[in-house]
């Protein structure tokens, strides 16, 4: 039986919850660690006033987004990797932003038609080679890792992982799913080690003289130079862009979208579209040493040093719809075993 | 209370405590697509013999350091005893993933010791010579054995102390020689202890995630998060829980049906003047390296090379909100440790009350969201507790007033409940085998003078088995400062705890960062453990 006492207190229970609506704030699911992005929202709080809450959720964001369904807090999703986007798109749990600021600012190919999603920073799939041993390789593609006379040379992080998915995924779309086959049957087999680590620890590897050539994502090399303790061990390696002959070098990306039920939309619009300005999409970028997607803005002076090249202009559509099959496989030829 | 309020009380936890496990469990009914089909096909079968492997080298190896060492700690006299006895529990406290990473960094190639090697022996490159990799199904279980056997060591210490020593003394009295009353009366009598604290091990290791990860070991747990992100089918991620939960229900009841006709009671319980034995000689000796040994490996080494990144990134790690971070985790931990605790002992008691098997199963049920990893169990925490907060919203709206949000999921109460779920069967565990030794005759005596159940449970049990109260509490509490997958999936907003920050780091390959977080887990994790220890000795 709810007494007087009762009420008032769940009264009071959600006049507490409801109360902190005043002041407008933004909350975001982040895949993206809070030190990456933290200067960033630090500058838009200070331009615009608007407060800005972040989680930081490695895994699972999609699934806990899906259980909180219209009671969800979330306004934004900040995510790396295509393909773990797409599994949020997919699931309608984003919502389209018809907004001339992003559209004019993000190029067609890295955004979603709807404006369901829209990408801030592109990231590349390099191949390290060795300074001493190898030098620099220009014409080097990512076909030729699996060719036998690498064999025993090469060191890559586990098939499993996001990064290297996205890139079994574009061959798929690329050469079809038996090429694929072979080509990850070839490349295990070429395998120095078995996948582990990081793609830092690729880097170390060819360092110590375990491989000669190593798959890896552009920015680590990055953050690895501008680290004292690390340099060393980068300054082993040299940085190449693959298939620069043919379709262009793979590349991934980190995005944002407006969560389906963003209770603070406006808000949420405005941090989209200032992370979208010349000033955030440098800062953003540098922060990790990424490649920002607007056209005009620098990386950072060090990325800036690697040289153009290339990127592969396959919709990233296409990659994200293979990425299920590519994991297959990836079990299927034992490739982490 | 009644008899019948205990026993309702008992299944309405062991049920609060099953919801997650009951989604999950109906999410693996669920019709599946053929990606499970497809494991099986393919990798499947390798995982399951990975994970077998890997859990039973680690029970092994706790077993071989645990039960040697809680002997030593409990029947001899040595050197240094005051400060060996708590030293052993040290590894406890320190996060697999980041014992891992220390070794790691000392054994692989571009390493100390290999590079001293290389440098005595003038080898050139990894084609001249052979060295373990540490990166291995080896390499894990070493780990994993390093940072887990004080499970077994504190349990079965409990269990010695307790011990009457009468039984020891007959037994010499009798003729048997040292090593033949340890193997004829004091390893029997503590092999409850010991069986909860090698099933604590090997559960530990079954849900393991971090340093499995780390050492590329495909094991059953790297199955479900590859089967959940990479395929994005939770529905076959959760069947491989439940073949893992079959597996765990399976082994529990198995070694409890061999357990069934073994029952001791003990008439005193180990408070007469203690008369250890005093070690001489080599034996001191050995049993010295023995024991330190096992503190320097799973403990100092490591903390020392953490010291050591910790002092070389200060400037960049170091930041004013670890205050908070320690905070949360504290009062976190504390938390859940004190409910578990209460849950343990409703359970225990409830059982015990009426005698009757079946009132064994709401303690089993209880216990079995152990063996989940982290990360399940969050998604199985959400189900429910996302039902609930809909439910109370949907009243909301029906009775016009403004809908108050997520009260439950995005809040505390997410993770201190899946907490609870996860590391409830430490403290039933610790209970429960501590309880089987006090003698019923004792309840029997309490109730004929007239005592309710309740206030027998204060006035009798909860003295006698205090140790096995705080060895329970303290796993709990230990294990919520390290726990980081379900933390990292519950968090509200702006909240971190120790492990979470840690993690950022680790997880973007910057662990040099996590150093010095990783050694707040650590000292903040030694609080209660000084505390335990002092209370162990008093009681001593």
């Amino acid at each position: 039986m709810p007494t007087k006492l009762g009420l008032s207190a769940a009264a009071l229970l959600v006049a507490s919850f409801t109360g902190q609506a005043f002041a407008e704030e933004v909350n975001v699911y982040s895949n993206r660690q809070d030190f990456l992005i933290k200067p960033i929202i630090d500058t838009f709080t200070k331009e615009t006033g608007i407060d800005v809450n972040v989680v930081f959720l490695k895994d699972g964001l999609g699934e806990r987004l899906e259980r909180e369904g219209r009671l969800s807090p979330a306004d934004l999703l900040l995510t790396v990797d295509v393909s773990r986007l797409m599994d949020v798109v997919d699931k309608d749990l984003t919502q389209a932003v018809e907004s001339e600021i992003l559209e004019e600012s993000i190029p067609a190919q890295y955004r979603d038609v709807d404006g369901k999603w829209f990408a801030l920073t592109t990231r590349a799939r390099a191949i390290y080679t060795s300074k001493n041993r190898i030098g620099k390789r220009e014409d080097i593609t990512y076909e030729e890792l699996a060719d036998p006379k690498y064999k025993g040379k090469v060191c890559t992080r586990s098939g499993k992982h996001p990064y290297n998915v996205a890139l079994t995924a574009s061959m798929i779309d690329e050469h079809g799913v038996d090429y694929t086959k072979t080509w990850l049957q070839g490349l295990k087999a070429n395998l120095a080690q078995k996948p582990q680590g990081g793609d830092r620890d690729q880097i170390k590897a060819i360092k110590d003289g375990v491989c000669d050539y190593a798959l890896g994502n552009s920015y680590y090399y990055g953050v690895m130079l501008s680290d004292e303790e690390q340099r060393e061990t980068a300054e082993a390696v040299y940085i190449n862009f693959p298939n620069q002959a043919d379709r262009g070098t793979h590349v991934n990306i980190s995005a944002v979208a407006l969560a389906k039920h963003a209770k603070n939309k406006d808000a949420a619009i405005k941090l989209m579209e200032f992370l979208a300005s010349d000033e955030a999409q440098h800062l953003y970028a540098s922060a990790n040493h990424e490649y920002p997607v607007k056209e005009g803005v620098e990386p950072s002076a060090l990325v800036k040093g690697w040289g153009d090249f290339a990127a592969d202009k396959r919709p990233l559509v296409d990659v994200a719809k293979h990425a299920k099959t590519a994991v297959q496989l990836v079990d299927e030829v034992k490739f982490d075993l | 209370m009644k008899r019948t309020a205990w026993t309702v009380s008992s299944w309405v936890l062991a049920l609060l405590l099953t919801l997650p496990i009951m989604a999950l469990i109906y999410e693996a009914l669920l019709p599946t697509e053929d990606v499970f089909r497809h494991l099986w096909g393919s990798v499947l079968p390798t995982y399951i013999s990975n994970t077998f492997w890997l859990v039973l080298w680690v029970m092994v190896f706790s077993f071989l350091a645990g039960v040697p060492a809680a002997w030593l700690m409990a029947m001899c006299e040595l050197p240094s005893k005051r400060w060996l006895q708590w030293a052993l529990i040290l590894p406890l406290a320190m996060p697999s993933y980041i014992v891992a990473f220390v070794y790691t960094d000392l054994l692989d190639f571009s390493g100390p010791v290999q590079g001293t090697l290389r440098h005595w022996f003038g080898w050139q490159s990894v084609s001249d010579y052979y060295f373990p990799a540490i990166r291995s199904l080896g390499g894990a279980a070493l780990v994993l054995g390093l940072v887990l056997f004080p499970y077994v060591y504190l349990l079965a210490r409990t269990a010695f102390m307790e011990q009457s020593m009468s039984l020891v003394q007959s037994s010499r009295l009798l003729g048997c020689t040292p090593w033949q009353s340890f193997k004829k009366v004091s390893l029997p009598l503590a092999r409850p202890a010991i069986v909860v604290g090698l099933s604590l091990v090997a559960m530990e290791t079954l849900a393991e995630f971090g340093t499995v990860n780390f050492f590329a070991v495909n094991t059953l747990t790297t199955a479900v998060y590859d089967t959940w992100l990479g395929y994005g089918s939770l529905n076959a991620a959760a069947k491989i829980s439940a073949i893992m939960l079959l597996v765990v229900m399976l082994l529990l009841s198995m070694e409890r049906m061999s357990r069934k006709r073994q029952q001791v009671f003990q008439k005193h319980m180990g408070q007469e003047p203690h008369t250890g034995y005093v070690l001489t000689g080599v034996t001191k000796w050995s049993a010295l390296i023995f024991c330190w040994g096992l503190v320097a490996l799973g403990f100092l080494l490591p903390f020392i090379i953490l010291c050591y990144h910790a002092l070389r990134y200060f400037d960049q790690a170091w930041n004013s909100r670890f205050f908070e971070y320690s905070l949360n985790s504290l009062l976190l931990s504390s938390l859940v440790a004190g409910i578990a605790i209460v849950v343990a002992l409703v359970l225990g008691m409830s059982h015990r009350l009426t005698g009757k098997t079946y009132t064994q199963i709401p303690k089993r049920l209880a216990s079995m969201g152990y063996a989940l990893p982290g990360t399940v169990l969050a998604i199985g925490v959400l189900v429910p507790l996302t039902s609930l907060d809909f439910a109370i919203n949907d009243a909301a709206l029906w009775l016009g007033v403004t809908e108050p949000g997520l009260l439950f999921t995005g809040t505390m109460t997410a993770i201190a409940f899946g907490y609870l779920v996860r590391f409830g069967a430490m403290a039933i565990g610790s209970v429960e085998s501590s309880l089987g030794k006090v003698s019923p005759s004792l309840d029997m005596v309490t109730q004929t003078m007239g005592y309710s159940p309740s206030a027998m449970m204060m006035k009798v049990h909860v003295p006698l088995i205090r140790k096995g109260i705080l060895a329970g509490a303290l796993l709990v509490f230990i294990e919520c400062m390290k726990e980081l997958p379900a933390a990292l999936l519950l968090r509200p907003f702006n909240f971190q705890t120790l492990a979470t920050y840690v993690y950022q780091f680790v997880s973007d390959e910057q662990l040099e960062l996590g150093a010095l977080p990783a050694i707040v887990i650590v000292l903040v994790g030694l609080i209660p453990l000084i505390f335990l220890n002092r209370s162990l000795e008093q009681a001593h």
